[in-house]
């Protein structure tokens, strides 16, 4: 293809190729100081292609394909060629990824131990993370975790944190514009600015951290805690893996020793600020 | 595209590849659904870390390919065992089922089952009744089905989302080739456990006639690879050649077979008595090569003669022409090259 970019995030390389200069431009600035697919070969292939051949200059058009591809996903507009490469990405490791149970979930880490956080969208996992990410903790990634079925070992998958809406505004307050990319203003998910992750979290990108705590958090709500069933867990982290079904029984190996031997709560949180306390005062609960 | 064959045929062929030349190799195996047989074929090479990963990945899908295939064809024989009719596997379900090479890493999608035409009626209430139910919801589309095609129209389980594919023969009946289905259930050998594959014969005339005598020849890389695992394991016994020659012969695929067992022979060196590759082949080879180091098809000019092609064949100019009216009233006409291909 006329423009191509790879990039190795954790343990996964990527190819992305595009009839646009546009889209690869702002990969290269946003995942500049990122690693090169090991011995130079991807896992994955992802294409920024035009709907038609005519679409690459007239209306230009991204249709997301690669090794992986949904028939019926819409194409997006060139201004929101940064967000086509994301959920190119995001659909080879939803459809393809093989190695690793795949969990919807962000994570971050501290004292090799991980805190996973999952729950539907605009529950809050993205902002939790990157908030967290900026106040002593390790990111691992906002949107999937990578539990090894081999080791029980969660891997870091941290790509551009997606900022969504209000979480573009509270994190603009926390960190430095530099890290941002370009505001991308009415996509299907509403306005979206990727945000990089800081240099810890790329410097301890390869380093994998066993589970300690599982959070179902949901924003909107008083403060409230409750302890969760391994059952009720399992069941939503079946819901919450897009290849659980695929890996068969080394899958559900994983999925029910991390659900056995992990805590799970849920917790509801009325704003960013005290959810950061919730979950600093159930991390030290745990420890102690 | 060359690379895949290369490597399939000759898997030492991959010493001379760069990085660019494993991703390229890679996107091109996936695309055309031969990850699992590439990873298999290249066991015991020398391979880059981060392509022996992958190779691992893809024997481990392959596993639970196979592990699926079986339960659905078990599935669909507890639903039709009670109607005492013979039930056939086809293509990669029958490949897994038998133990045959053709089955190593064989992606496999739908689960497709022959039965004689006779017990249509009762097998399609028999899997209603299991819980499969119809797709295609279009009236038009299911009566086209049951007057003209060789295969009720597909049905999905309600709770395993997985499609089977009930076919009486192996063309559709617009056909100008009519394969004689009842010889092929009579034929057909037991596994043992109540379901049945065809006889060897049958097994390669089935693909060659689904890949040339139907269809537009998307994916026959791979369709091709199975007929030359095919060829070569029944091909070691004795005087195998003359008995699909033979049958070929009864079937009305003499011609079909002789393209196939020259594009084989061709793309993966399968050792048969090919004789000489016609001009109209180099256009095959062509169409079926028509992909590059990104997964992309390429050659839109090519692979538009053999879609047209495929309609020709399955339709006298008449009914084809109020086919297409019908369609592209519906705007369900789908030109190749711009789909964004199958979720995989």
């Amino acid at each position: 293809m006329r423009h191509a970019f790879a990039v190795r995030i954790g343990p996964v390389g990527f190819r992305i190729g595009s009839a646009w200069a546009g889209p690869v431009e702002h990969l290269r600035t946003l995942y500049a100081g990122y690693p090169t697919p090991d011995d130079g070969v991807a896992d994955f292939t992802v294409r920024l292609e035009a709907e038609r051949p005519w679409r690459r200059w007239i209306r230009p058009s991204v249709a997301i394909r690669g090794d992986f591809t949904l028939p019926d996903a819409a194409p997006l507009p060139l201004a929101q060629g940064l967000l086509a490469a994301e959920m190119g990405m995001n659909l080879q490791m939803a459809l393809g990824q093989r190695r690793y149970l795949i969990l919807h979930a962000s994570a971050v880490e501290r004292d090799g131990r991980a805190l996973l956080m999952t729950g539907h969208s605009g529950a809050g996992k993205s902002t939790l993370a990157a908030l967290l990410g900026e106040r002593g903790w390790r990111f691992m990634g906002d949107e999937f975790a990578l539990l090894d079925p081999a080791t029980g070992q969660l891997h870091a998958f941290p790509r551009m944190i997606s900022l969504k809406n209000e979480a573009i505004a509270t994190m603009a307050a926390d960190v430095d514009s530099r890290r941002f990319g370009p505001l991308l203003k009415g996509t299907p998910k509403g306005d979206i600015r990727h945000l990089r992750p800081n240099d810890a979290a790329l410097a301890a990108m390869d380093r994998p951290a066993r589970p300690a705590l599982i959070l179902f958090p949901r924003f909107g709500f008083e403060s409230a805690e409750r302890p969760m069933a391994p059952s009720e867990v399992f069941v939503r982290l079946t819901q919450a893996s897009t290849n659980y079904v695929a890996l068969g029984e080394p899958g559900f190996a994983a999925l029910t020793g991390l659900v056995k031997s992990v805590p799970s709560i849920a917790i509801d949180y009325p704003d960013t600020a005290r959810a950061v306390a919730q979950v600093e005062r159930l991390w030290a609960t745990l420890a102690s | 595209m060359k690379a895949l064959v290369d490597a399939m045929r000759d898997p030492g062929s991959i010493a001379t590849l760069d990085a660019d030349g494993w991703t390229g190799l890679i996107a091109a195996a996936r695309a055309e659904q031969m990850i699992g047989s590439l990873a298999f074929r290249l066991e015991g090479q020398a391979l880059p870390i981060a392509v022996a990963r992958m190779c691992e990945e893809a024997r481990a899908s392959s596993a639970e390919w196979r592990r699926t295939a079986l339960w659905e064809a078990e599935m669909a024989h507890r639903a039709l065992c009670p109607l005492g009719i013979p039930v056939v596997l086809m293509k990669g379900t029958a490949y897994v089922a038998a133990g045959l090479d053709a089955g190593v890493g064989r992606s496999i999608g739908d689960l497709d089952v022959m039965i004689p035409r006779a017990a249509l009626g009762n097998a399609e209430g028999a899997l209603i009744a299991a819980g499969w139910e119809w797709v295609k919801p279009d009236p038009y589309d299911d009566a086209y089905y049951r007057d003209h095609m060789h295969e009720l129209p597909p049905l999905i389980h309600r709770e395993r989302d997985r499609m089977i594919d009930v076919h009486h023969t192996i063309l559709p009946l617009t056909a100008r080739q009519t394969p004689d289905a009842a010889a092929m259930i009579a034929q057909s050998v037991t596994l043992g456990d109540g379901l049945r594959v065809f006889c060897p014969e049958d097994m390669i005339l089935h693909s060659v006639a689904h890949l040339f005598a139907d269809g537009d020849l998307a994916g026959g890389l791979r369709n091709l690879w199975d007929q030359d695992r095919l060829l070569r394991q029944f091909g070691a016994v004795d005087g195998f050649g003359e008995r699909l020659a033979a049958r070929a012969a009864l079937h009305g695929l003499s011609r079909h077979l002789a393209r196939a067992l020259r594009q084989t022979h061709a793309l993966y060196g399968t050792p048969v008595h090919a004789g000489p590759l016609h001009l109209s082949d180099r256009l095959y080879l062509r169409r079926l090569t028509a992909r590059d180091r990104w997964g992309r098809e390429t050659r839109p000019f090519t692979r538009l003669l053999f879609y047209i092609r495929s309609h020709w064949l399955r339709m006298p100019p008449l009914m084809l022409m109020r086919h297409l009216w019908t369609k592209w009233r519906k705007g369900g006409i789908r030109l190749p090259g711009t789909d964004g291909g199958e979720a995989r």
